[in-house]
């Protein structure tokens, strides 16, 4: 019958108006910023942070400033400057670290080719857009004091991939921590004159104070 | 002579001045629809309601349009430059003739020396039941004009039929 | 003491007593007038916000809710921001005319909304000889206006739309006033107050007869809403005004407060046209059982209003815009025929007066179906039901 098809689609709307009162969760998608936020998924990227382990974002920083995300980052919104002294990482290394790292957001394109290249899991993507500000160039550069954030916080991001990340770095802790303790064993006999040990002693030297950068 | 009438009276004289006066001619066609809403609350003010409102409905609800639309299907919003008549003074001279023609009648007539008499109470029944019975034969005729008029205007907007393409016409919706 | 139906015009006769008896009648007509600038306004304020919330929730989401409680207040912001906007008037516009335009299209609605009868002995203006054709002739009036505003622009875009607004106006007129005239055929008067009396008498022990409980005031009815929504510029016809269209049609060249002005006379000629719909059809002020007498009359004026209002968004909410071709068709090829059967039925009830109310029903639903039935068959037809090859 003529005009039946209207009728249908006044009920399809009568429905969707009355749905909206009872069953809200099913007909209204609506989610009210800034009192409700959208969770995101995991995988969810907007710009780099630097992650360190620890504590202390000085010497926890697992940078070691390779300077490989700086020449791999596209539109080289990276600047580092290496330091000239060096400190310990997680396995007890000597390693640079970064005394200026700078990202400009207003350059940064979040294409997450820093986080692929980094062989020492420590440049990560944050989740955070809120990011507006009134001053375009001071306001969007991000130096090393707030990029670092602490391992927690990239547990709470990206679960999956921090799991993986940490159980890695455990391994490698172990397989250090028995490498020394082996050449330590092995340096233990020290009267036998066949091997100096200085020379078969892989022990590391014992860390120097560094003074603070 | 009251102030109403005379506020009505200058309202569409003034209007109907503008009408025949002014150069934009899409004002001089508001103007005019502005002298017949006039004429019709002339009319309501001699308490001919219906003849008032229908006055409005008609002329400033349908004709005015009319003529609006007519102006602007032939793009005639701007007046010709130049003279718009060879003669003009020629013209001036016969219509002022003929306005001191016609002035004289009308105060010559005895019409205007009678005395008013009360308005008769017309009611809209009344108007109906002289339509359906004593003019039913003009309101049939015009009728039949009208509907004539309409087919004549919708024979004309119909698309040109080629008999020779092979294409039929658009059917109904 | 008065009672809640007739407070009103208690209040209106304390107020009018205050003053010396030559200006009396003039202190009248202005508290009338008074209270229909605050009344139909104030009620543009609310149905715009219950427009958009109701709106949303048709759409699953939420509307307005955040200026006022549960956003009811957005009519203020919205009022300010086309206050504070700036009035560009383009430079090719005729500034007269550009400038008389909204006030045309405004202040007919305020005219014809003083004609309705609002409760019992509550109406502005008591036409006993012409109220229908009085309401009839202002509405005709905002064609001008809409000739006016889009012309005035200077813009050929913004006349196109405002020559598709006018063929709709005066196409869908018609059944508007062929619909009205059923209803004046069975009064035998053109005054409102006198067709809301004629429908107060009862049967069936406690129902009204309203206008609508007959088959010709039920098709009537419906289609007497169709012409209505046309009338005002309301969805499923809103094409002269749609954003996604024309621009905005033939108020592109309009903004500020002017823009503001143009939708108030756009609401506030859906507000009289429903009102008619109501005075014509609904029975007015009456309710629908006698045993509801004890609400108040201009309650269920009102009442009956935000019904039809709230019926018109939930059809802007579900409907699709039509063509201008789809329009046009559907008033003259379907609509005007059947308005014109509509009143050949209305007559044989009249004619049928003494036969049992079953039989008559039946027999005017019947004639009523049938060309229902034959005058949709074209439209039916030319778009039959779709199969597809590969989906069941």
């Amino acid at each position: 019958m003529t005009g039946s098809g209207i009728l249908h689609g006044l009920a399809e709307t009568a429905k969707n108006f009355v749905g909206s009162f009872t069953h809200p969760a099913e007909r209204l998608v609506t989610i009210e910023y800034p009192e409700q936020r959208q969770t995101l998924p995991e995988n969810s990227r907007q710009f780099p942070f630097l992650v360190f382990d620890g504590s202390d974002p000085e010497a926890g920083l697992r940078c070691v400033a390779c300077q490989i995300c700086e020449k791999e980052c596209p539109p080289q919104c990276i600047y580092i400057i290496k330091s000239k002294a060096k400190k310990p990482d997680f396995v007890g290394k000597s390693q640079f670290f970064p005394a200026v790292f700078d990202i400009d957001l207003s350059v940064c394109m979040s294409c997450q080719i820093c986080v692929e290249v980094c062989p020492f899991d420590a440049i990560k993507m944050d989740q955070e857009f809120e990011l507006a500000t009134d001053d375009r160039f001071d306001g969007l550069l991000f130096r090393k004091d707030r990029l670092a954030k602490p391992n927690s916080h990239f547990q709470k991001l990206h679960p999956t991939d921090a799991t993986e990340t940490d159980t890695r770095r455990a391994a490698d802790l172990e397989k250090a921590r028995a490498a020394a303790a082996k050449a330590a064993a092995a340096a233990k006999p020290a009267t036998t004159p066949v091997t100096s040990p200085e020379a078969s002693n892989p022990q590391p030297p014992p860390p120097t104070p560094q003074p603070p950068m | 002579m009251n102030a109403v009438f005379a506020l009505l009276a200058g309202l569409t004289l003034g209007a109907a001045l503008a009408a025949v006066t002014l150069r934009n001619l899409v004002h001089a066609a508001l103007c005019l629809a502005l002298a017949l809403a006039g004429l019709g609350l002339i009319y309501i003010h001699l308490e001919a309601e219906f003849v008032g409102l229908a006055q409005i409905l008609v002329y400033v609800g349908a004709v005015a349009i009319l003529i609006v639309f007519a102006v602007l299907l032939v793009r005639g919003a701007e007046l010709p430059e130049g003279r718009v008549s060879r003669a003009p003074w020629w013209g001036a001279g016969f219509t002022a003739l003929f306005a001191a023609t016609l002035l004289w009648a009308v105060v010559r007539s005895p019409v205007i020396r009678q005395a008013t008499r009360p308005a008769p109470t017309v009611t809209v029944r009344a108007i109906g039941d002289q339509l359906m019975r004593d003019y039913v034969v003009p309101l049939q005729a015009i009728g039949m004009l009208l509907t004539a008029a309409t087919l004549g205007a919708a024979l004309i907007a119909l698309p040109r039929r080629d008999p020779n393409s092979s294409a039929h016409q658009p059917t109904p919706p | 003491m008065p009672s809640l139906d007739q407070l009103p015009l208690y209040l209106k006769d304390q107020i009018v007593a205050l003053f010396p008896t030559p200006l009396q009648p003039w202190v009248g007509a202005l508290i009338a007038i008074g209270t229909l600038c605050a009344l139909f306004p104030a009620l543009f304020a609310f149905t715009t916000v219950l427009e958009r919330k109701t709106l949303a929730r048709i759409q699953n989401r939420l509307g307005p809710n955040r200026v006022g409680p549960a956003g009811f207040l957005q009519f203020a912001a919205d009022g300010i921001k086309s206050l504070t906007k700036e009035d560009i008037v383009p430079r090719n516009a005729d500034r007269v005319v550009h400038f008389l335009a909204p006030f045309v299209v405004v202040v007919p609605p305020l005219l014809a909304l003083a004609v309705l009868p609002i409760g019992r002995n509550l109406v502005a203006l008591d036409l006993k000889e012409t109220g229908l054709l009085y309401f009839f002739a202002v509405g005709a009036s905002v064609e001008v206006g809409v000739f006016m505003a889009g012309w005035s622009g200077g813009n050929k875009y913004s006349l196109l739309g405002a020559m598709r607004a006018l063929a709709q106006l005066i196409s869908y007129e018609l059944p508007l006033i062929l619909s009205a005239l059923t209803v004046v055929m069975l009064t035998g008067s053109l005054s409102l107050v006198s067709m809301v009396e004629k429908q107060s008498s009862v049967n069936f022990g406690g129902l009204y007869s309203w206008n609508v409980f007959t088959p010709w005031g039920a098709l009537g009815f419906l289609l007497f809403l169709t012409a209505a929504a046309a009338e005002a510029n309301r969805s499923p016809f809103d094409l002269p005004e749609a954003e996604s269209e024309i621009i905005a049609g033939y108020f592109t060249e309009y903004s500020g407060f002017k823009f503001a002005l143009f939708f108030l006379g756009e609401y506030l000629g859906l507000f009289a046209v429903c009102g008619l719909g109501i005075t014509l059809f609904l029975g007015g002020w009456l309710p629908p059982f006698t045993w509801l007498n004890w609400v108040p009359s201009w309650l269920w004026f009102f009442g009956k209003l935000m019904c039809l209002i709230f019926f018109f968004v939930w059809l802007r909410g579900t409907l699709p815009r039509l063509r201008m071709d789809q329009l046009m068709q559907f008033a003259w090829q379907f609509l005007f025929p059947l308005t014109l059967i509509n009143a050949f039925v209305a007559g044989v009830w009249h004619f049928t007066a003494s036969w049992n109310f079953a039989l008559r029903w039946a027999l005017g639903a019947g004639l009523l179906a049938l060309a229902y039935t034959l005058l949709s068959r074209p439209f039916t037809q030319a778009f039959p039901r779709r199969t597809y090859r590969f989906a069941p």
